[in-house]
């Protein structure tokens, strides 16, 4: 199985790769377009602001490419984020993925939300084997809401998505390669889709 | 319901775990890679790695080290000491780190804290604060908490948020070392004033300590190394009476 995670400068891909090796496979970092379409899996992860990492994606001609891919895509925190219709930080388009919209957390809670918070309300074959209300840890300050793509929730202020669906793509607000074993379970279905 | 987060300090001493008492005292407490690998299993939220001999001794972090965590354990860490620069935060961000500490280079070029926050994010930009109280006045310190700075505690936090800090970790020097609970009333005073998380530092002895910095001192997570180290409580143990107490926290 070819795994691709697409490498357009986010941080901590390390931790990613570390994670698909104690699960026993193998990725590849690739921003070539070719390489990307040609891989059975493609994980799309992120980490920083919005509006710069999509500026990034551009530049490589990554944002054309992604919505169009035809094998699963997983895209983990600002990933995620990034397949919806836009993202409040920095007033960013997105890829359009995902019909929702990204929004900002209230002072009423301390942002970013940083920590191991449950999911609940799994809805897909991302969850096969895994119990409701297990703890995945999230550090973020935006969230996607909950939409007729949300198939997990979490509640911080209130219940938004901690995972959403659209056909072969996925995406997780959480982080499964930090999420301790269940985390990686959840890495290793998608592997396995 | 976000979690309380348990985190065990590593302070790594020429590629060492050790502890002291007031940070002096020096004991060796074993292999850091094993010990993070004992915390993970044992339901760690989180790991931080100190280098607590960089600043004296200029000396940057341990890489190879942070990578052999990464590649063993599948919980979130942070690695400090010795950070002074953008170029120390890529290297260790590359090489698996979650989140960097800095501390004394923060005070001595605030700059920094928005140079970092801007390049990596906010999530990953932790900055430490040692403070002790000086004639009633919690005053921050440097260089393990051996030199006086003439900056407030409550004004260096509310300006590291604003400068783009994800997150606060405040050592008691007053409190580190003694086993006598941590300094509660000013970590309440901390989380009401901003709006980031607080990691409590400093006094860990017993279960109920943490309880206390949970519910008198409002932290958002609480850090410990002697009392996980040497066995003297158990992270299990501690999490299950920490429920039972009501407070949150992820078994």
């Amino acid at each position: 199985m070819k795994i691709v995670i697409i490498n357009y400068g986010a941080g901590n891909i390390q931790s990613i790769m570390f994670a698909i090796e104690r699960l026993g496979y193998k990725a590849v970092l690739s921003n070539n377009p070719d390489e990307i379409k040609a891989a059975d899996k493609v994980i799309f992860p992120g980490v920083g602001e919005a509006s710069y990492a999509m500026k990034m994606l551009q530049e490589s001609g990554l944002d054309v490419l992604i919505p169009t891919l035809k094998q699963p895509v997983f895209g983990i925190c600002l990933g995620m984020q990034l397949m919806c219709n836009h993202s409040e930080e920095g007033d960013t388009k997105g890829l359009g993925i995902f019909d929702v919209d990204v929004v900002k957390f209230t002072s009423k809670v301390k942002v970013p939300q940083m920590g191991w918070n449950n999911i609940y309300n799994l809805k897909s074959d991302l969850f096969k084997g895994i119990a409701e209300n297990e703890y995945m840890y999230l550090v973020h300050s935006f969230y996607a809401p909950i939409c007729a793509e949300t198939i997990a929730t979490t509640n911080y202020e209130l219940e938004y998505s901690s995972a959403l669906e659209n056909y072969n793509f996925y995406g997780t607000q959480f982080h499964p390669e930090k999420s301790g074993d269940i985390g990686e379970q959840i890495l290793g279905n998608f592997l396995k889709l | 319901m976000l979690t309380k987060r348990i985190i065990p300090c590593l302070d790594i001493k020429n590629g060492r775990t050790v502890k002291g008492v007031n940070f002096v005292d020096l004991r060796d407490a074993g292999d850091p890679v094993e010990l993070a690998k004992i915390y993970s299993d044992e339901g760690a939220d989180e790991l931080v790695f100190l280098d607590i001999s960089a600043t004296e001794e200029r000396r940057r972090t341990l890489v190879d080290l942070v990578r052999k965590v990464a590649s063993t354990i599948n919980i979130p860490f942070t690695v400090g000491g010795g950070i002074s620069a953008v170029s120390d935060v890529e290297v260790l961000l590359q090489n698996g780190a979650d989140k960097v500490s800095i501390n004394s280079s923060a005070v001595k070029n605030p700059q920094l804290i928005n140079d970092l926050a801007q390049k990596f994010g906010s999530q990953c930009i932790v900055v430490a604060i040692d403070a002790k109280q000086i004639d009633g006045e919690w005053i921050v310190h440097l260089v393990g908490g051996k030199v006086p700075t003439e900056i407030r505690l409550f004004d260096w936090a509310q300006e590291v948020e604003q400068r783009g800090a994800g997150e606060i970790l405040f050592t008691s020097m007053d409190h580190d070392g003694t086993k006598n609970g941590f300094a509660n009333e000013a970590l309440a005073k901390l989380s009401e004033l901003v709006n980031i998380p607080i990691i409590a530092s400093g006094g860990a002895g017993n279960i109920q300590h943490f309880v206390d910095t949970f519910v008198d001192g409002k932290a958002d997570a609480a850090l410990a190394a002697s009392v996980f180290h040497f066995k003297e409580i158990e992270i299990k143990t501690l999490k299950k009476e920490l429920k039972n107490n009501n407070i949150e926290v992820r078994i």
